[in-house]
């Protein structure tokens, strides 16, 4: 079976390392993976803070591309994308008159037939069953899942992980042989939406991030969304002058930390991409 | 009597009107306000900016809708989850918002934000997806920050996160439609 992936603008800009690693993923465990056909932007944090009808229709035309291309299943695995997505099959699944009205706006009927599923949803029903004979190195580190907001709220929408100690990227990463931390900034937010028009702000959003799981001793901090990869990794910079030390801890997404653990070198993965470079200590290698 | 038969007038009814969010909810319990990552930047945390909803005095709306709150506000969800009655504060913040815009009251230290909103938008109406190198041009320009991040976008190009040009959708005429039935007939 086909499935559809919406990419998501970040995605073929600031974060490529991130699509080229769900690609070569996808790609090591056979999966066929298809963009949706003309997809456009889903308007992200400035459509739904400006107009909610614009912020509707525009993941209601990525769905509805979906659907005429029979791509009944979607990985979104930019969390702020999925959250847009959800979020308006939420709503106009919900409610026949803002449907019809949305419909008519972008010219197409939306049927609400996509499941759209978030990166580490696609992981778990595509990857993890046949993970274990796949893994050629294991991490030998101490790390820090941060989920940040919108992968996991709000849970009434989203029926995901829990939502104030979710555990699904965890469990992953506990497979690839890391050891996952308890760490008190696990869902707080990166300060995303402001990233650029407040600075100062997202500095010392992230500062706090940052800070936490340096105190808990991660040697790494694994992510599932590009927002929160930029203002943690690109950002560190200004983060560590805020905090007034240096903290090299590199981020890492969740799909990297898979490729890595499968064999895939730096050239397929693209940790030269990274502002913090990326060290990673071997368990074990099992040829 | 359910709670909508209370307060429905002014901008609490308004809200229930427009985007089904009860105001008249919130008992003050203040998870909001402990939980908010911003709350101490604002102007009125949320649990406040809920309780000036709740008199129905027009002064008090409208220092509402002057708030720097609103803008600061990440719809992060976390007031959202954590709130007793499931009031859906993020949701009123994009209703208090638009209208905020719509009658010219924009708090001040607000204003690049909204113009970061902006050069975001108009990106993606010109090509259906977002051209990162010009919104950030653009926004630069329309906020007079030149030199903000000076060194972030020479490292990102030199990285290869930035693209030269813009990536176009093939269906751009219908995305400025979308514009126009939408944000274009409010938003200058």
């Amino acid at each position: 079976m086909k499935i559809g992936i919406y990419p998501g603008c970040s995605l073929t800009g600031s974060a490529r390392e991130y699509n080229q690693s769900v690609i070569a993923i996808a790609e090591a465990f056979g999966i066929d993976i298809e963009q949706i056909p003309d997809w456009n932007c889903c308007g992200a944090t400035a459509a739904h803070n400006l107009n909610k009808d614009l912020s509707l229709a525009l993941p209601a035309r990525i769905l509805t591309s979906a659907e005429k291309h029979g791509l009944f299943e979607v990985v979104v695995p930019c969390a702020a994308c999925y959250s847009r997505l959800m979020t308006t099959k939420h709503e106009l699944d919900h409610d026949p008159v803002k449907r019809n009205k949305i419909s008519e706006i972008i010219e197409a009927d939306y049927q609400g037939k996509v499941q759209i599923l978030n990166v580490i949803e696609f992981i778990d029903k595509y990857i993890t069953p046949k993970l274990d004979d796949k893994i050629k190195r294991k991490f030998n580190n101490k790390i820090a899942c941060y989920y940040g907001c919108l992968l996991v709220r709000p849970a009434k929408i989203l029926k995901y992980d829990r939502a104030e100690d979710p555990q699904s990227m965890d469990t992953v990463m506990l497979k690839l042989g890391a050891e996952p931390l308890q760490w008190n900034r696990k869902v707080e937010c990166c300060g995303a939406g402001l990233t650029m028009a407040k600075t100062e702000i997202v500095a010392k959003l992230s500062g706090t991030i940052i800070e936490d799981a340096q105190h808990q001793g991660a040697e790494a901090i694994i992510v599932a969304c590009p927002m929160c990869h930029a203002n943690l990794d690109m950002r560190r910079k200004s983060i560590n002058s805020v905090l007034g030390k240096k903290i090299d801890i590199p981020v890492i997404y969740i799909t990297q930390a898979i490729g890595w653990a499968l064999g895939m070198d730096d050239k397929k993965l693209e940790f030269f991409r990274h502002f913090v470079p990326v060290n990673i200590t071997v368990k074990e290698v099992s040829v | 009597m359910g709670f909508s038969e209370h307060h429905s007038t002014g901008l609490s009814g308004e809200i229930i009107e427009q985007t089904g969010v009860h105001v008249e909810k919130c008992y003050q319990c203040g998870k909001c306000s402990a939980g908010c990552p911003l709350s101490d930047e604002m102007d009125y945390p949320p649990s406040l900016l809920l309780r000036m909803i709740q008199t129905g005095d027009k002064e008090l709306e409208e220092k509402v809708l002057k708030s720097y709150t609103i803008w600061l506000c990440l719809s992060c969800e976390m007031c959202y989850q954590r709130c007793p009655m499931e009031i859906d504060i993020p949701t009123l913040c994009d209703y208090l918002r638009s209208r905020s815009i719509e009658k010219g009251h924009i708090n001040p230290k607000a204003k690049n934000i909204v113009k970061f909103h902006k050069a975001f938008l108009n990106s993606i109406k010109n090509t259906g997806r977002l051209y990162e190198l010009g919104m950030i041009a653009n926004f630069k320009f329309s906020s007079m920050k030149l030199f903000q991040d000076a060194d972030l976008a020479p490292a990102m190009i030199s990285k290869g996160k930035l693209h030269f040009l813009p990536e176009k959708i093939k269906d751009t005429a219908q995305i400025k439609r979308i514009f126009n039935k939408t944000i274009s007939k409010k938003v200058k």
